[in-house]
């Protein structure tokens, strides 16, 4: 008797095909064109997780935090019409990151598609510039196929998000589901030797070299290479945000971030360097500034799985195309030792000007809660089991300078996009896909702007630390302000919203506790790390304190700031 | 510097708006933009025309390359390619202007294919150059309308994108 083979619908074949893709943890929000998904995950329910969110786009920010601190991929779904608008800041904060992420969006059925339905919405249209391909399934045969190409490209080549919008007939329609394993990425790598002997002599020629690492560092985890290579031809390293918790922070040859707020060490370097070997970095306007500021130029190397990349923001004395995993070890091997005592001589002078620059400004400062001291307490509790998560502004800067980050990706947070409101979603996905326990740093005004995710927090009774640095101002446009416009704050004061944080917290059902002291932070942080609950702590600190250093757009690092006074 | 961009894509719903956003996102001007069929019925043939200079273009040229239906890009050097327009304009037909618009459809090897008292169409075929050249002639004995269709380019002897893609 010849067994005849199960039909499923779309909506059972699109999760039988996540689970295929090794899919264990869904987030999403239901709605009228996604009801068939939703039965199909209700059905599928030991197999697969879904976890419901307050709001879209707290989903797709938890689908990214989950992939970046997992690195796996993040998927998340939404219902049509505003269910998928509501993703548009998540995907595009994927893309600006190159973050692989699926996102699923029910949409209405063919017969109605492009006669304005209800909750109608063309957003594969909508999407197109802020993924790196999308779908839209008008036939339920082809659609396991799409979910798997689907993830093929969010994972291959550079990682970015894919939207896959499934009208409501393809999720009902039936078809036979033929299942397929989940494929292994291919390495395609067609460097030629000679290359990689142009790009060693190069180096070889190098008194001060600096390498600048960025995201394409961190995916393909060569923070081990990396510092190897640095002591091989005696160099330091340096990193975009992207870049942070490739090499761990107590690193001696790594001098943090570089740019506009990066640590003053790693940027000054960087432009007295005489050789940049760039890897996995794309030279952001934020980070790299302008280098025709740069008195003598560096001889620059890019190294890059991204042909784009190469060259794009900056002129190249070498770009090499390749995947880093396979690239930069053969680019190591026929690297020859080298000591520039010289070099380090110069750099432990940097070291030493911010430090003393650090204090300085530190002094200035009314507050014994300096962002600084706040993180000797911070790092003081935490480990390398612990996951750093951000919003965008001055707290995110404090991290990117003060956190110790001890593991590859155990900072999560959007750089390219830069978009506030990202850090609580962010932090519940990254807690979820890692199980550990995790620190979300943000500010009143990013923290204003999602804060509806303390439901799903303390839903799925998240290990989640919240540390609010509360000035009641948007620090960073602030700090613009007080030096670009003259002191005219307009929008940026937040001292007549009466918003009590501490309350807020315990409304939702998590814990609160206000914070105004060094004291009483490191008592509220200990016991906080302790919680198996959501716990949110107020940090009252001074609106005036500054991100320093501050290199302006556009200028050289001689006029860099690093004190503010009012 | 005027660049001539071949793109061979899936033929698949909605390349050419991904193909076209791509351009105007980046910032760069088209000039023209073909679209058509090829040989194999799976894939289709955009030509792109458009300014800029040599760090735009490899911009361009490898930022189209990074899109997941497009399989193959080839910039098109005038030296080793074949660039061709076509032309249908129409001008007004009067006895004082007729035998000089016929003169001059003749010379540029146009086809008069339609032909009614007071307008006659005109089509021609060639190289950009010798379009605008027509079209200067005929500007002056009055256009009525016109329609070019933009570039369409291949490059010289057996080479094929397809065989690349």
């Amino acid at each position: 008797m010849t067994q005849r083979k199960k039909r499923l619908s779309g909506a059972q074949i699109l999760i039988e095909t996540l689970i295929e893709q090794g899919v264990t943890d869904v987030f999403g929000y239901p709605g009228g064109t996604v009801l068939d998904i939703y039965d199909a995950l209700f059905r599928a329910k030991r197999r697969i997780r879904h976890i419901l969110t307050a709001h879209e786009q707290g989903a797709a920010h938890a689908a990214d935090g989950y992939a970046r601190s997992t690195g796996k991929v993040g998927v998340v779904i939404a219902t049509s019409g505003p269910g998928a608008t509501n993703l548009v800041t998540g995907i595009a904060t994927a893309m600006l990151d190159s973050v692989p992420m699926v996102a699923i969006t029910g949409n209405v059925a063919t017969s109605m598609i492009g006669r304005d339905s209800f909750q109608e919405v063309d957003i594969t249209g909508v999407t197109v510039p802020i993924t790196k391909h999308n779908f839209f399934v008008t036939d339920v045969r082809s659609l396991a196929d799409t979910v798997r190409e689907a993830f093929q490209i969010a994972k291959e080549g550079r990682p970015g998000p894919v939207l896959i919008d499934i009208p409501k007939d393809v999720q009902q329609a039936l078809c036979v589901f033929t299942a397929a394993k989940e494929q292994p990425l291919s390495q395609k790598e067609r460097v030629d030797d000679t290359v990689l002997d142009k790009a060693a002599a190069l180096i070889a020629k190098a008194q001060k070299p600096y390498l600048y690492i960025g995201g394409g560092a961190l995916g393909c985890e060569l923070g081990k290479q990396i510092v190897a290579l640095a002591e091989k031809i005696d160099a330091v390293i340096g990193c975009s945000f992207m870049g942070l918790s490739a090499v761990p922070t107590d690193e001696p040859r790594f001098l943090g971030m570089q740019g506009m707020h990066g640590r003053f060490a790693s940027t000054a370097a960087s432009r007295q360097a005489d050789l940049i070997l760039a890897v996995g970095v794309r030279f952001s306007d934020r980070a790299t500034g302008s280098l025709e500021r740069i008195q003598t130029r560096p001889t620059v190397i890019q190294l890059d799985i991204d042909l784009a990349e190469l060259g794009k923001n900056v002129p190249l004395d070498l770009g090499i195309q390749g995947d880093l995993h396979v690239l930069f070890p053969r680019l190591c091997a026929r690297v020859k030792p080298a000591k520039h005592p010289e070099w380090m001589r110069q750099v432990q002078h940097l070291r030493e000007k911010e430090t003393a620059d650090l204090l300085a400004a530190e002094r200035l400062q009314e507050s014994e809660l300096s962002p600084r001291s706040i993180f000797e307490i911070i790092n003081a509790y935490t480990d390398e089991t612990t996951v750093f998560a951000t919003d965008v502004g001055q707290h995110q800067m404090w991290t990117a300078q003060f956190a110790a980050l001890r593991t590859p990706h155990s900072l999560v947070s959007s750089g390219g996009l830069g978009t506030m409101g990202y850090g609580l979603g962010a932090a519940i996905g990254a807690c979820i896909g890692t199980k550990k326990k995790t620190v979300l740093l943000t500010g009143d005004g990013s923290f204003g702007m999602n804060l509806t995710e303390l439901a799903t927090a303390v839903t799925e009774k998240l290990p989640l630390v919240i540390v609010l640095f509360n000035n009641r101002t948007l620090g960073m446009v602030h700090q613009l302000q007080h030096l670009f416009y003259q002191k005219r704050f307009a929008g940026t004061s937040l001292f007549a919203r009466k918003t009590d944080f501490v309350k807020l917290a315990q409304a939702f059902g998590a814990k609160g506790v206000r914070v105004e002291t060094l004291a009483q932070f490191e008592t509220a942080f200990k016991s906080a790390m302790q919680s198996k609950t959501p716990v949110l702590l107020d940090l009252q600190i001074d609106p005036q304190t500054p991100v320093l250093p501050m290199l302006p757009q556009d200028e050289s690092i001689d006029n860099i700031i690093t004190t503010m006074t009012e | 510097m005027r660049n001539v961009i071949a793109v061979y894509v899936e033929n698949k719903y909605g390349v050419l708006t991904r193909v076209a956003g791509l351009i105007m996102r980046r910032g760069f001007n088209i000039d023209t933009l073909t679209v058509g069929e090829t040989e194999n019925p799976d894939y289709s043939r955009i030509t792109i025309t458009m300014q800029g200079d040599e760090y735009s273009r490899t911009q361009i040229i490898n930022q189209l390359k990074k899109l997941h239906n497009v399989r193959q890009v080839q910039l098109l050097e005038s030296g080793d390619s074949v660039e061709r327009e076509l032309l249908l304009v129409k001008v007004k037909n009067s006895a004082a202007t007729r035998s000089e618009v016929m003169t001059a459809a003749d010379v540029y090897r146009g086809k008069i294919i339609d032909y009614s008292t007071d307008a006659i169409m005109i089509e021609v075929t060639g190289e950009p150059n010798k379009i605008q050249a027509f079209i200067d002639v005929l500007r002056p004995l009055g256009i009525l309308e016109m329609c070019r269709t933009g570039i369409v380019a291949l490059q010289r002897g057996s080479a094929a994108l397809a065989k690349q893609a």
